[in-house]
C-alpha cells in the first residue's frame, strides 16, 4: 500500500535542479510527481519516479545525496471538501502529516495525493477503514 | 607622560643588562619547577648556568600552543597551585582550552604594564575608562580594568555586548578613553549615530583598541568619525593579556614592546632561525617576569617585524610593527581566536555531518562574519526541512557554546567542498585586506 518517494538535497545554486531532470531524463526516468521544500541555503525535492531503485543509482552514482522516504498515495474525490474529508478523519485519529503534494495524473474522477505521515501504516489503516481509496506503489509508478 | 619613566626610558645597555638577570632566573626556574622545560633542555642538552648572553636565548627550545594545551590544565605552573591567585582561558573545544595562571605580582605587574599602556594611549589618573572588552576568562576586561585603577582613573567596567546601554553611558557617564575591538568602535560610533549622539562632541579623547587585526584605513576612519586618537594595543592572554606593546600617542608609529618583561624575537616561521634586527616574520616572546606560568621562546605566530630605533616619546623600548597575519590559520572573528581545528572537532562530534568543512570568513558593515559550511552525511539525511534546520541549529549552538562566537551554518552537498589538505581550500577570508 505504500509507495517510495526518493528525496534529494539540493544546495540552492543554480542548475542543481536540472542536473538532477538531466539525469533522470538520460537514463529514461520518469517524474511521475514532485514536490520541492526549501529555505534560503538548501531545498529538499521530493520525486515519485517510474523506477525507484534504478533512479536512486544514477542520482547517487552523480554524486547527490538521496534519501528513501515512505509516502501513501490517496484517491482524493474531486469535489468541495474531498480533501477536507480525509484530513479531518487523520485529525480526529492524531495522525500528523508532515507533508503533502498533489500527483500530476487523475485516476478516474478523483485526484491523487501524496502524504507522508508520522505514522504511515496507522493512517493506512484509518482511511482503508474509512473507505478511501490507496493507490499501492506498483500501480503509482505506471500511471 | 610617562608611568615608569626609569624602566621605560632606560638605555638600551643598562635594558640588556636587566634582561639577561631576569633571562637568567627565569631559565633557572622554569628548568626547576616545571618538568616540561627541564625535559625539553635536557633533549636539547642545555643547563641553565649556559645562559650566559642574550645571544644563547636562540639555543633554548620554542614553546608552541599545542605545549600548553598538551599539559592542560595546570601542567606548565612554575609555582604550588597556592601561590596563584587568578586563573584565565583561552576558547577551546573541551579539555583543548589554554589555561594561565597569575601569583599575586603576577597581577600586580600585568596592572602596572596596563597602566603604562594607559599612559603612552595619552591617559593620566584624571581620565574615566569606558572598558568594553569582555570581561572573564577572556584577558581583555580585568586586564584594561586592573591597569585603570592602577593609574588612578575612574573605571566603567560595562563588558562587552548591550550597544544601546553603552551608548548611552558614553553620553552620561562621559568616560575620556574607551578600551575595546577596533571593529565594535564601529558598532558603536553606528549606534550613536542611529541614537542621535554625536560622539565627536562628547568628552571620548582616546581609544586604545586591539584583539584584532586593523588596517590605517579603518584608524582613520575611526578617528575621524569618533572625534579621537586611536592608539593600538598588543598582548596574547598566553603572555599575559593586553598590555604587551601599546604604540604611543606622540608617535603612534609601532607599539612598544615593553622590554623589561618581556623579550621579542622575531624568526623565519619555516625554518625557526633568528632574523637580524628590521626583518619581518613571526614574533617569539621570552615571558622575563612571569612567575605562575612563564613562557620560553613561545611562537606567538603573529607576523611582524620590531623596529629598534628610539622613538621621540623617549621610551627606549622596541617597538613591534601592528601585526599583518598569522604563520599558521587561526582565525580571530569579532575579537575572539578561532583555530579551524576546533570548528572541525564539532563537526565530527555532531552526527550528521561528515568532517568536511569550508569556513567563509567576510566583514558586513564592520562586523566579521564567520559562515561555516558543512557537508550533510548521507546516512543521516532526512527528507524534513526541519530535521535539517535543527542539524544547523545544533551546530550553531555547539560552535557558541565551545567558541564564543555566532556563526551561519550552511549545509552542503557532499562531497561538494574540494578534498585537499591545504588550509587555501578549507577558508576563505573575504575581508580587505590590509
Amino acid at each position: 500500500m505504500k509507495c517510495e518517494q526518493i528525496s534529494i538535497f539540493l544546495e540552492n545554486r543554480a542548475g542543481r535542479l536540472s542536473e538532477v531532470t538531466r539525469v533522470l531524463a538520460e537514463s529514461q526516468i520518469n517524474i511521475r510527481a514532485l514536490s520541492l521544500a526549501d529555505t534560503s541555503d538548501f531545498g529538499i525535492l521530493r520525486l515519485i519516479v517510474s523506477n525507484f531503485e534504478k533512479a536512486k543509482q544514477v542520482l547517487k552514482d552523480n554524486g547527490f545525496t538521496v534519501g528513501r522516504t515512505t509516502v501513501v498515495a490517496v484517491e482524493v474525490p474531486d469535489q468541495p471538501g474531498g480533501l477536507h474529508n480525509i484530513l479531518a478523519l487523520l485529525s480526529t485519529h492524531g495522525v500528523n502529516v508532515e507533508y503533502m503534494y498533489a500527483f500530476v495524473q487523475q485516476s478516474g474522477k478523483n485526484a491523487v495525493m501524496i502524504f507522508r505521515f508520522d505514522r504511515t501504516d496507522q493512517a493506512i489503516e484509518i482511511l482503508t477503514q474509512g473507505g478511501l481509496k490507496i493507490i499501492p506503489g506498483d500501480v503509482l509508478y505506471t500511471m | 607622560m610617562i608611568f615608569d619613566v626609569e624602566l621605560e626610558t632606560m638605555p638600551r645597555e643598562e635594558l640588556e643588562a636587566l634582561q639577561l638577570r631576569r633571562l637568567q632566573s627565569l631559565v633557572s626556574r622554569a628548568y626547576h619547577n616545571v618538568p616540561f622545560y627541564r625535559r625539553k633542555f635536557d633533549e636539547a642538552g642545555i643547563l641553565p648556568a649556559d645562559i650566559r648572553s642574550l645571544k644563547d636565548l636562540a639555543r633554548l627550545p620554542f614553546t608552541m600552543k599545542q605545549d600548553m594545551r598538551d599539559h592542560y590544565p595546570f601542567g606548565l605552573f612554575a609555582v604550588p597551585k597556592d601561590n596563584v591567585v587568578r586563573i584565565h582561558a583561552s576558547s577551546g573545544t573541551t579539555g583543548k582550552a589554554t589555561v594561565v595562571g597569575y601569583t599575586k605580582r603576577d597581577v600586580k605587574n600585568w596592572a602596572r604594564l596596563m597602566a603604562r599602556c594607559l599612559m603612552a594611549a595619552g591617559a593620566t589618573s584624571l581620565d574615566t575608562v569606558h572598558n568594553a572588552y569582555g570581561y572573564g576568562l577572556f584577558t581583555g576586561g580585568l586586564g584594561a580594568h586592573y591597569g585603570a585603577e592602577e593609574l588612578g582613573a575612574t573605571i566603567v567596567p560595562i563588558s562587552g555586548g548591550g550597544t544601546n546601554r553603552q551608548v548611552q553611558l558614553l553620553r552620561d557617564f562621559e568616560p575620556t578613553v574607551i578600551c575595546c575591538t577596533p571593529s565594535y568602535m564601529l558598532v558603536l560610533i553606528e549606534a550613536a549615530e542611529q541614537a542621535g549622539i554625536d560622539i565627536r562632541k562628547l568628552p571620548l579623547r582616546i581609544g586604545i583598541f586591539g584583539a584584532e587585526p586593523w588596517t590605517d584605513e579603518m584608524r582613520r576612519e575611526i578617528e575621524e568619525r569618533a572625534g579621537l586618537t586611536a592608539i593600538d594595543i598588543y598582548g596574547l592572554s598566553e603572555i599575559m593579556g593586553p598590555g604587551v606593546a601599546i604604540s604611543c600617542h606622540e608617535a603612534q608609529c609601532g607599539l612598544h614592546m615593553f622590554e623589561d618583561h618581556f623579550l621579542p624575537e622575531i624568526i623565519d616561521p619555516e625554518t625557526g632561525t633568528p632574523l637580524p634586527p628590521g626583518s619581518t616574520g613571526e614574533l617569539v616572546l621570552t615571558t622575563l617576569t612571569k612567575e605562575a606560568q612563564p613562557l620560553i621562546r613561545y611562537r606567538t605566530r603573529d607576523i611582524t617585524s620590531l623596529n629598534y630605533v628610539p622613538c621621540k616619546c623617549g621610551r627606549t623600548h622596541v617597538r613591534m610593527q601592528r601585526v599583518t597575519g598569522r604563520s599558521d590559520d587561526m582565525l580571530i572573528i569579532r575579537g575572539v581566536n578561532v583555530f579551524p581545528s576546533q570548528i572541525e572537532t564539532i563537526l565530527l562530534e555532531t552526527e550528521g555531518t561528515a568532517p568536511h568543512y569550508q569556513l567563509i570568513v567576510d566583514r558586513q558593515g564592520n562586523l566579521d562574519t564567520l559562515e561555516v559550511r558543512a557537508e550533510v552525511n548521507e546516512r543521516f539525511f532526512t527528507d524534513e526541512i526541519k530535521g535539517l534546520q535543527r542539524l544547523e541549529g545544533k551546530i550553531r549552538k555547539s560552535i557558541k557554546e565551545f567558541l564564543g562566537v555566532s556563526t551561519k551554518v550552511t549545509l552542503v552537498e557532499p562531497r561538494s567542498i574540494e578534498r585537499s589538505v591545504g588550509k587555501a581550500q578549507r577558508i576563505v577570508d573575504l575581508r580587505k585586506k590590509q
